[in-house]
């Protein structure tokens, strides 16, 4: 293995590094031509920065970057900012060294789920934020918050402006049982639940019912499934100190929950959900775990035998909480085998119903299928026929997220895979149409289009494997941009593209009265909600309506800090 | 040319106003590091103990994500020990970092978290190969070929 050179890390830190503007010695390979041109100025001339944004430093360039001397500069649309949409620009804007990203938001805020999913007691998953204001802060990257696509502006409208759009633009549904009684009262989809004590606009009026009684059940068994556990089990106090929405705390404290059950319809090795979660729930003061039966569905051999995952799985399930039985004041329950069947009412001993919301689930049993193997993961399981009742005062569905169409999509020839949730694609991250290949008779790439993150693959992945998938996704533009195959506005071998993006479009998107939320109105709303946060001893306290947002960032005439403040936070 | 600010110590930190030095190694006690990229280049560095190997990629610009900050909660920055040798040398990982090992893409035996790898006398010398976090591209259907 040659070893290429001995070199001391520089003691000086990169913000330092930046200021003191001293050059960092390079390392690694780069494939840049660097022209007389700088990148910036070169983007600038095609199209002049778009005024969304003031001046601020540029993304600095490195590793794999392709030169793209001989063409104008890549101007790209990402609908969408979550961890697909930044991971995309920053990989992009790295390789391709004049590409221009101008990144849609249907809400005035960024980041998707990694604020409005990823659950407020886990703080540390929310620092991949710190990347993404590092590419937002390029001059080559204009944040447009506020404005939905399909919605308030069309993508035939987008089109004619850029060379290629980007679709991440995750999951905004969720997948139903489909069974009688899903609509209760009282019963929840643990999306918006999920997003009522995230803050979501969307959801903070959905006012769940946590003192209707004690029982909870959770059908799926994700990691959706056990951070809605969580949250209904956790001690309030450690709570509160996260950017967890004030409503959810005042509604919290009034829970009368003290049992959540997490129900699958497959065996504890074939749950989803992962062992840090797990582990997670085993740790609280005063919260019991029960799963009956657990020790039956593990090799006779012993657990040891299983591949290292479902092992480790398996070890932390078998010790359970270190509480005893008796000196728990909730307690949260794992029971498997078990398929939703109907959702009732409260019935009398006549069978009727007197009750007006959730009262019990009723789940079929199920086994596992006679050629199957039970301790593998993709076991699969068929009805028994024989039918569990349990009680329940809430009931939550945590069975999966769900990508829909954007309105507009067949405008650009865009197909939606309504059964897998999902635009197809190359799993690189090209669109495919299934008329577009040589003769309309194959499935061909549709150019200048491409799809990443949970739209692309289906809403299932953290944020490494997210990660990794826009890395995949960028590298293939930057690709398809470096060997001159066709992008969206090719036409006849010459580009017909106007190349002015945003600016091509804001008019008719102003014109309707909306005001798009630009980064720097951004850090305004995130500097607000940090301030506020601190004078009630909380990271963050976030803003849960999007008329408090732009009032914040200085964009609505409502803005009123006095009103605010005696509405924010009541449930 | 720059390389990226690397701030992410805290979360409610604010970007830019942050510093994370490394401290130069002191005279004598310099420790050794080899990272190996997925393109098979290797890059060796002079480092001081106590520094992770989360830091010392990216302050050399290496690509590693650390999407967590180093807060063991995402195994973007994953690494693969060469040596099994050097690999029995190291503390054992705890609960936490082989929770997150058991997400990370590619795992082998002699994987690691590098924000929780650091160096020491013991680990001077230490070879460590950089994951790939890509597929392997094909052409699109329109490149001439
Ligand atoms: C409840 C929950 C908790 C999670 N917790 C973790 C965790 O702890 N750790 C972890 O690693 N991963 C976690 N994940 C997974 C992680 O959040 C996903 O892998 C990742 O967010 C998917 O990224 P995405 O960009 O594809 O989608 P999203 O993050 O959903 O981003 C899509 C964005 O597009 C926007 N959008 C939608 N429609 C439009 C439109 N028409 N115009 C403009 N914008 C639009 C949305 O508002 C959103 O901001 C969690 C997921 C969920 C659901
Ligand atoms: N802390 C974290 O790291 C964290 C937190 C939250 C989410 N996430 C990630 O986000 C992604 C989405 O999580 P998720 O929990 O929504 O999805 P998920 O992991 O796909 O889990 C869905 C669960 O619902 C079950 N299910 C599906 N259809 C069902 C039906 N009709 N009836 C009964 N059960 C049904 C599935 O069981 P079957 O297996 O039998 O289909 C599975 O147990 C995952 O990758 C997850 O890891 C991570
Ligand atoms: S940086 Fe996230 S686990 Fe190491």
């Amino acid at each position: 293995m040659p070893v290429h050179h001995a070199r001391r890390a520089p003691y000086v830190c990169a913000s330092c590094i930046r200021r003191l503007h001293h050059v960092a010695p390079r390392i690694t390979r780069t494939y840049a031509t660097s022209g007389p041109k700088t990148a910036i100025s070169a983007a600038a001339e095609r199209s002049p920065r778009p005024s969304l944004r003031a001046p601020a430093r540029a993304v600095h360039l490195r590793r794999n970057e392709y030169s793209t001397s001989t063409r104008k500069p890549l101007r790209l649309a990402i609908i969408g900012s979550g961890p697909a949409g930044f991971y995309t620009a920053q990989r992009l804007m790295r390789q391709v060294k004049d590409a221009v990203v101008d990144m849609y938001e249907k809400l005035p805020v960024p980041y998707g789920l990694v604020r409005f999913g990823v659950a407020p007691d886990h703080p540390e998953v929310k620092n991949c934020q710190d990347s993404f204001e590092e590419v937002a802060a390029s001059t080559r990257f204009n944040y447009i918050g506020n404005v939905e696509v399909g919605k308030t502006l069309a993508l035939a409208d987008m089109k004619p402006h850029y060379d290629a759009i980007l679709f991440a633009y995750g999951a905004s549904e969720d997948r139903k049982l489909s069974i009688p009684g899903e609509d209760l009262p009282g019963v929840y989809s643990a999306r918006e639940f999920v997003g009522w004590y995230n803050g979501h606009p969307q959801f903070s009026h959905l006012k769940p019912e946590l003192d209707k009684g004690e029982r909870a059940v959770i059908v799926g068994q994700g990691n959706v499934a056990l951070d809605v556990a969580r949250i209904l089990v956790a001690p309030l106090n450690q709570l509160r100190k996260t950017d967890i929405a004030e409503h959810a705390v005042a509604a919290l404290s009034r829970s009368k929950i003290k049992r959540v059950e997490v129900v699958g319809r497959r065996g504890p090795l074939q749950a989803s959900f992962t062992v840090k979660e797990v582990r997670e729930l085993m740790q609280f003061p005063k919260v019991g775990f029960k799963s009956t039966g657990l020790r039956s569905f593990y090799p006779p051999e012993g657990i040891h035998t299983l591949p290292r995952v479902q092992k480790r799985l398996a070890m932390v399930l078998q010790q359970g909480a270190p509480i005893d039985k008796h000196d728990h004041k909730k307690r949260w329950e794992l029971s498997f085998l078990r398929s939703p069947h109907a959702i009732h009412a409260k019935k009398n001993r006549l069978n009727q119903v007197i009750g007006n919301r959730v009262d019990s689930i009723e789940f079929q049993k199920t086994n596992f299928v006679p050629d199957a193997n039970p301790f593998s993961e993709d076991a699969k399981v068929h009805p028994t026929g024989e039918m569990v009742t349990t009680e329940a005062s809430m009931v939550f569905r945590s069975i999966g997220y769900k990508s829909t169409p954007l309105p507009g999509l067949s405008d650009l020839g865009v197909p939606f895979d309504e059964k897998l949730g999902i635009i197809p694609n190359d799993v690189h991250g090209r669109i495919i149409s299934p008329s577009a290949g040589p003769g309309n008779l194959s499935a061909g790439h549709l150019p200048g289009l491409y799809a990443v993150g949970w739209v692309k693959r289906g809403p299932t992945g953290v944020i490494v494997n997210t990660m990794m998938d826009a890395f995949t996704t960028a590298d293939i533009i930057a690709q398809d941009w470096s060997t001159n195959v066709p992008f969206l506005n090719t036409e006849k071998g010459s580009d017909a593209s106007t190349g002015l993006g945003w600016d091509g479009v804001k008019d008719t998107v102003l014109a309707q009265g909306v005001i798009p939320v630009d980064w720097e109105a951004w850090k305004r709303i995130d500097k607000a909600e940090r301030e506020r946060g601190k004078q009630v001893g909380k990271v963050r306290w976030k803003f849960a309506d999007t008329e408090q947002m732009k009032a914040a960032a200085g964009l609505a005439s409502s803005w009123n800090p006095q009103k605010m403040k005696a509405t924010a936070g009541l449930a | 040319m720059h390389s990226f600010a690397r701030n992410r110590r805290r979360f409610s930190s604010t970007p830019i106003s942050q510093h994370n030095h490394l401290d130069p190694p002191k005279p004598g006690e310099e420790r050794h590091v080899t990272f190996i990229t997925k393109e098979g280049e290797s890059f060796t560095f002079e480092v001081a103990d106590g520094d992770n190997l989360l830091d010392i990629a990216q302050e050399n610009d290496l690509e590693m994500e650390g999407a967590c900050g180093g807060s063991c909660a995402c195994s973007t920055c994953h690494v693969i020990v060469e040596s099994e040798d050097m690999y029995n040398k190291m503390e054992e990982p705890d609960d936490d970092e082989n929770d997150m090992l058991d997400l990370a893409f590619g795992l082998q035996e002699t994987s690691r978290l590098g924000c929780q790898v650091k160096m020491s006398k013991e680990l001077d010398g230490l070879v460590v190969r950089l994951p790939s976090m890509t597929r392997n591209l094909q052409a699109s259907d329109f490149e001439s070929k």
